[in-house]
């Protein structure tokens, strides 16, 4: 009886189109922003339980959000547009490395022209951003085999373009200033004075960047464009008939999409490592975040969260929850575990529920608005 | 404020030809639609008539012929261009987007309305917000029209086929379309649906003006609801005229009734 739209009449269509139409929910959301926002921060500062250590906040919540953006953007792709990539984590290493290069001085010398282009360096929040159009740019123009090529075809398209920018990235010096390993390290987080150094303070950066760019997000699927988009993902020809042009609606999907993982990709690679080479961005990165999609649910933003943090809490707790039992398991066998929890999982809800976690919850919610009487 | 009575010709389709590999799908088909009027298609099975519309708003290009719609002549179209010219259609199997809402199925259908790119969309705040409500308007409208305001938040995958229909001729409705193509919007209806189904087509005419051409099976609703009807066979019309016309026609009692030549 607690979880109820009972007595919560809509009286204009401006309050029905709300993001959380459910008062029981707008609540929720307060609440955990407020955990987010103010109740972490605290903690962290005075050392509270559970942090007393770095641990949560560098092993969990870091990579969590980050990685949720970064889900976010993928699911605009697959979920919401239906154009499969397994390309994410190339476009995580562009926003990256056109971050780190927008932030230490691009200089291309055309020497058969006489002349160099020379960009001085820019402010970091300036390189994150652009390094996110640069991704954007780049998506678009990836996108493009997508108006003749579809499904598994297109897939193969995107793990292609993985794997050249795993190339480019590994071979060619200029992207990593010629540094002789081939890691390169990130420049001071400096925000309009402001020096982001801490754990908490790179958590609260991170935090900031995901709430504004998921609310975008958001507002993006539940208008007319997240519409174009999805209409395109469930029958093409008939969109097309009632005025959309695919060529516009996907790419629009693949530069927005690449945006967000871009921007996820160059805080990646600034906020969360430090220093890094192309490793970090391989194709194992765009197979967890295409799982976190689908475990999360595809066509959902907040599935992006669920399936960010199902996919990082697992392999924690199947090294933690035997620890403690006393039968510690080993990384091999945890890694194994994993591959076979996510897998099996995967089959599971392609099969019986492609929208995942978030359908799941809904289904909850649907049943719980109904509880305790079950008609 | 019906103008059915003007003569004008909104479409008028000259000689158009089409062939699937060794299948004449059309033969040298000529008709037209006049300002207003509702149109009738028929035919037997496999006689061309949904070819006819997909070659009318561009889904097919025809091998020879021209259309020419609102006084411009083409010989071929891209669908999208048939949309933002004023042709909306629905389809026979159904042809809605699953995953959404219906609600979100008709909103799509206002796609052409919509000014404010992506960026304002993004924000959602001040003019977009108030275009999107517009939008949201007018739709409301649609539903309320036809009648299904009860399933609104539903995806469309989960509905009953009868409303399925209903939706698809509400996100048609959404593009505020000149010319209208409805390929059997009756189909596997009951009488009772068939009934409310004639009545909204009769008053989407009525109403709104729009011109409206369709394909049907149901002779009876087809002679109720149409002004002119025009009969494939084999790619080839047979007749063309009024309802009372055509139905004494010679040709199409042989053709129905399958009689040799
Ligand atoms: N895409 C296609 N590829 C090949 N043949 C096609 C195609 N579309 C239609 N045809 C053929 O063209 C002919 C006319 O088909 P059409 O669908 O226009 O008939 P119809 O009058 O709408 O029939 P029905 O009443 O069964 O809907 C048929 O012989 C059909 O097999
Ligand atoms: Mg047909």
């Amino acid at each position: 009886m607690l979880y109820r739209e009972a007595g919560q009449f809509k009286t204009t269509y401006a309050e029905d189109m709300a993001i959380f139409p459910i008062s029981q929910d707008r609540i929720a959301l307060a609440v955990l922003l407020g955990i987010a926002f103010i109740g972490v921060p605290l903690l962290a500062t005075f050392h509270i339980w559970p942090f007393g250590s770095d641990y949560l906040l560098w092993a969990i919540l870091l990579p969590f959000l980050i990685l949720a953006l970064a889900a976010i953007g993928t699911n605009i792709l697959v979920g919401y547009c239906g154009q499969i990539s397994l390309g994410s984590g190339a476009f995580m290493a562009i926003g990256a490395y056109s971050a780190y290069k927008l932030a230490t001085g691009v200089h291309i010398p055309l020497a058969w022209l006489g002349f160099a282009v020379s960009i001085p360096p820019l402010p970091v929040l300036a390189s994150i951003l652009l390094g996110g159009l640069i991704a954007a740019g780049v998506g678009i123009l990836f996108g493009i085999p997508s108006l003749r090529i579809k499904g598994l075809y297109l897939a193969v398209a995107t793990l292609a373009a993985q794997f050249f920018f795993d190339w480019a990235f590994l071979r060619i010096p200029w992207f990593t200033n010629y540094a002789p390993s081939g890691s390169v390290n990130a420049p001071a987080l400096d925000f309009f004075g402001l020096i982001v150094q801490s754990p908490i303070e790179r958590y609260l950066l991170c935090l900031l960047l995901l709430t504004l760019m998921a609310l975008l997000a958001k507002n993006l699927v539940r208008s007319n464009l997240g519409r174009q988009w999805m209409a395109i993902r469930d029958m093409d020809i008939a969109a097309e008939l009632i005025g959309i042009r695919p060529l516009y609606a996907k790419l629009t999907a693949f530069a927005v999409s690449s945006f967000i993982v871009g921007v996820a990709g160059a805080l990646w690679a600034f906020v969360y490592l430090g220093s890094w080479e192309p490793l970090a961005f391989s194709i194992d990165r765009s197979l967890q975040l295409l799982f976190m999609v689908i475990i999360g649910g595809l066509g959902s933003i907040m599935g992006s969260f669920v399936g960010a943090a199902f996919i990082l809490i697992v392999p924690i707790m199947l090294n933690l929850i035997p620890t403690e039992l006393g039968v510690p398991l080993s990384t091999e066998t945890i890694t194994h575990f994993e591959f076979i929890i996510f897998g099996s999982l995967i089959c599971y809800l392609l099969i019986k529920e492609p929208h995942g976690f978030a359908r799941l919850i809904s289904i909850g919610k649907e049943k719980l608005r109904l509880w305790p009487f079950p008609y | 404020m019906r103008v059915r009575d003007t003569n004008e010709i909104l479409l008028q389709v000259e000689g158009v030809a089409l062939s699937f590999g060794g299948v004449r799908a059309l033969k040298d088909v000529s008709f037209n639609v006049r300002k207003g009027e509702i149109r009738a298609i028929i035919g037997p099975n496999g006689a061309g008539k949904t070819s006819m519309l997909n070659v009318v708003n561009g889904f097919y290009h025809p091998d020879r012929g021209t259309i020419t719609f609102k006084g411009r002549t083409r010989d071929r179209m891209q669908p999208f261009e048939a949309a933002r010219g004023g042709i909306a259609r629905t389809f026979q199997n159904v042809a809605l987007f699953k995953g959404m809402s219906a609600l979100d199925n008709i909103m799509a259908g206002r796609t052409l309305k919509v000014r404010r790119g992506l960026l304002w969309q993004a924000l959602r705040c001040g003019p977009a917000l108030r275009e999107e409500l517009e939008h949201r308007h007018r739709v409301e409208e649609i539903i309320d029209f036809l009648e299904i305001e009860a399933i609104r938040k539903v995806p469309v995958g989960r509905l009953p086929y009868g409303l399925q229909k209903r939706v698809e001729l509400g996100r048609a409705l959404a593009m505020e379309p000149d010319l209208l193509l409805l390929d059997e919007p009756m189909a596997g209806m009951n009488l009772e649906e068939k009934e409310d189904m004639s009545r909204f087509i009769v008053d989407v005419n009525n109403q709104y003006g729009t011109t409206i051409a369709l394909i049907e099976h149901d002779m009876a609703v087809v002679m109720d609801l149409s002004d002119r009807v025009a009969v494939l066979d084999h790619g080839v019309k047979i007749a063309d005229g009024t309802p009372d016309e055509v139905k004494n026609n010679h040709a199409v009692i042989e053709a129905y009734l399958g009689v040799a030549h």
